[in-house]
């Protein structure tokens, strides 16, 4: 369910701003640029989205902004601290969780990694243990508080490190892919402590990177759509939508044979296009300018000699948009 | 939580959590029975029989001895505190560190005091074992100036562990070929297993730069009578408490400028560079 922005936070004042932020990777060999010209403006209290490709720059930026690389251009404040002057003051007031993350020493126990890290916010330990103890509830991680961290699962471990940014009760929260490699049920119990430790304080910020579409539908209040270094658009879920709405979403399926993304792709009329293989078919989103297009393309498909499974018209999703702003699906960016 | 803790609170809290995992893991991890206390002695009665099969003078046994305790301690500076950082940017660790408000010089400090207990364990064993067992003699009257050179030496070494602790965040994989590349020549630059003397005043006093090689010496000169002086050993503790704010300020100076540089560098985000 989407999330409500919290009216009593003051949207005047700033998160995270950037100008011009850029940022190159120097190897012997060649020149990366990761970032480019990104200005991003987050207000307090947002649930703020940046979605794109493995590869975007999503993490890149991230880093940055919790001060752990130096831009190569432009300006990044967070909390109205700048990133790169004001770092030792900023870092008592973030905090990162990564997905995947195997941070800590696994012959710990669950409770004492977390109060270990609490120390190096300088919390009193029975400050720290108490909030821990809370979260650990919360998510459901109370009875392994005493289990050593080698013996987790992915998903209990990606909740102890959720339980670890929340427990310094930052001012802003940078969530990098906190989802990634979850089951379905793990990822779902951390969405929602996401918004509930957001909706106990309406001065929260949290910022979200993710390449999963319904995750940055189903969270943000706003979202940047990030490709090669740089921002692509940036709004709401529904704004972002809109990009599409008038645009005639069609899931096209067809039996396997020979290639014909790019043919459909010439068919006048058709917008964008992606391709992805399930269940033995090849699944087709296509973005029509009307539904009289519908005819030429599947005049193309028979043309090809591929045959129709099965068609549909449906709402549109970021996806969509994301194909229609991009040209192309996020699988066929990551694989450039 | 709320309130803003000072950097001293900060400081001191991260030292006891960062030693929390290593003295916890002596009793949850106890492979470093064998690996840092059994393999150590091993190497240092080693020594004692070549010099017993050389007939060397007695007051050798309790060179290699006393050498065999020092050892301990410099090999935790270079292995648990030098290159930990290593380790801690593999896993993650070190992002999360250097994102926190702490800093380098207390995780440092953390890591090198939770490993103080076996290493202190080690060295201790060395010398009690060693001693008894080879029937070393010792002038317990130098035993207070010879405790003092100890601390003094100890202080000036964790400075000097911090310095290439400050190596090994920016060089990582590099630093630990260079911790590999200095383990033997600073063993035999300190005269662990024999009088600094032997090496002449200019690689003497090179060695000199080591804090273990003065304060060795010195302890030595204070404990076994007979010693070939090097320096006069009140001469050497001075010099050995002249390295402590040598060593602190050097080692403050370089993990800030590395911290800057591996943050230019993307060098505290990369796992394995």
């Amino acid at each position: 369910m989407p999330r409500t922005p919290n009216p009593s936070s003051d949207a005047s004042r700033l998160a995270v701003e950037t100008r011009d932020l850029g940022r190159v990777y120097k190897t012997r060999n060649e020149t990366v640029t990761a970032l480019s010209s990104v200005d991003l403006k987050v207000r307090e209290g947002e649930l703020f989205g940046v979605l794109g490709p493995n590869g975007a720059g999503k993490t890149t930026l991230i880093k940055i902004l919790v001060t752990l690389l130096l831009p190569s251009s432009g300006t990044a404040k967070v909390d109205g601290l700048d990133v790169v002057r004001e770092f030792r003051q900023l870092r008592s007031r973030i905090a990162i969780v990564s997905g995947g993350e195997n941070a800590g020493y696994g012959l710990l126990r669950v409770r004492e990694q977390l109060w270990m890290f609490s120390q190096f916010y300088g919390i009193k330990s029975k400050v720290a243990y108490a909030r821990i103890d809370e979260l650990l509830e919360r998510l459901g991680l109370a009875s392994v508080a005493n289990r050593q961290i080698s013996g987790l699962s992915s998903g209990m471990r990606q909740k102890m490190n959720l339980v670890r940014g929340l427990m310094t009760d930052p001012r802003v929260l940078f969530l990098d892919e906190p989802t990634v490699a979850l089951d379905v049920g793990a990822a779902r119990d951390l969405r929602e402590e996401v918004s509930r430790w957001m909706a106990e304080d309406p001065t929260r910020t949290v910022i979200l990177t993710t390449h999963y579409m319904q995750e940055a539908d189903d969270l943000c209040d706003r979202i940047a759509i990030v490709n090669r270094g740089r921002i692509v658009i940036e709004g709401t879920p529904q704004s972002l939508k809109l990009e599409v709405q008038r645009d005639v979403v069609v899931d096209l399926q067809l039996e396997p044979g020979v290639p014909v993304l790019d043919r459909l792709r010439e068919v006048a009329g058709v917008g964008a296009a992606s391709v992805r293989e399930e269940d033995g078919l090849d699944r087709f989103s296509l973005l029509l300018a009307d539904d009289a297009v519908l005819t030429n393309v599947i005049s193309a498909v028979e043309r090809s000699g591929r045959r129709v499974a099965g068609l549909a018209k449906r709402e549109p999703t970021l996806e969509d948009a994301f194909v229609k702003l991009v040209g192309r699906s996020m699988t066929e960016e990551e694989t450039q | 939580m709320k309130s803003s803790p000072s950097e001293f609170e900060i400081f001191w809290r991260t030292v006891l959590a960062r030693a929390y995992p290593r003295v916890v893991g002596l009793s949850r991890n106890l492979s470093w029975l064998f690996f840092d206390f059994a393999f150590p002695l091993v190497g240092t009665f080693a020594m004692v029989f070549v010099y017993q099969g050389l007939h060397a003078p007695r007051q050798y046994l309790g060179f290699v001895v006393m050498g065999g305790g020092m050892l301990a301690f410099w090999q935790n500076v270079l292995w648990t505190m030098g290159t930990q950082f290593s380790w801690d940017r593999g896993n993650g660790t070190l992002e999360l560190m250097a994102v926190s408000p702490t800093s380098f010089e207390a995780v440092l400090l953390g890591m090198a005091g939770g490993a103080m207990i076996m290493t202190t364990l080690r060295a201790v064993a060395i010398i009690v074992l060693g001693s008894l067992l080879f029937k070393v003699t010792y002038n317990l009257g130098g035993l207070p100036p010879a405790i003092g050179v100890f601390l003094l030496t100890l202080a000036a070494l964790y400075g000097l562990g911090m310095l290439l602790a400050s190596l090994f965040l920016y060089y990582s994989r590099e630093a630990w070929h260079l911790g590999d590349a200095i383990q033997e020549p600073v063993n035999f630059l300190s005269g662990l297993y024999f009088p600094v003397h032997a090496l002449g005043a200019y690689v003497g006093g090179a060695a000199s730069l080591i804090p273990v090689t003065l304060g060795l010496d010195a302890m030595r000169q204070f404990l076994l009578p007979g010693t070939p002086r090097f320096l006069d050993p009140a001469l050497e503790t001075v010099i050995v408490a002249l390295e402590i704010p040598l060593f602190a300020i050097l080692a403050v100076s370089s993990l800030r400028f590395m911290e800057v540089r591996a943050r230019r560098e993307g060098k505290l985000i990369s796992k394995w560079s």
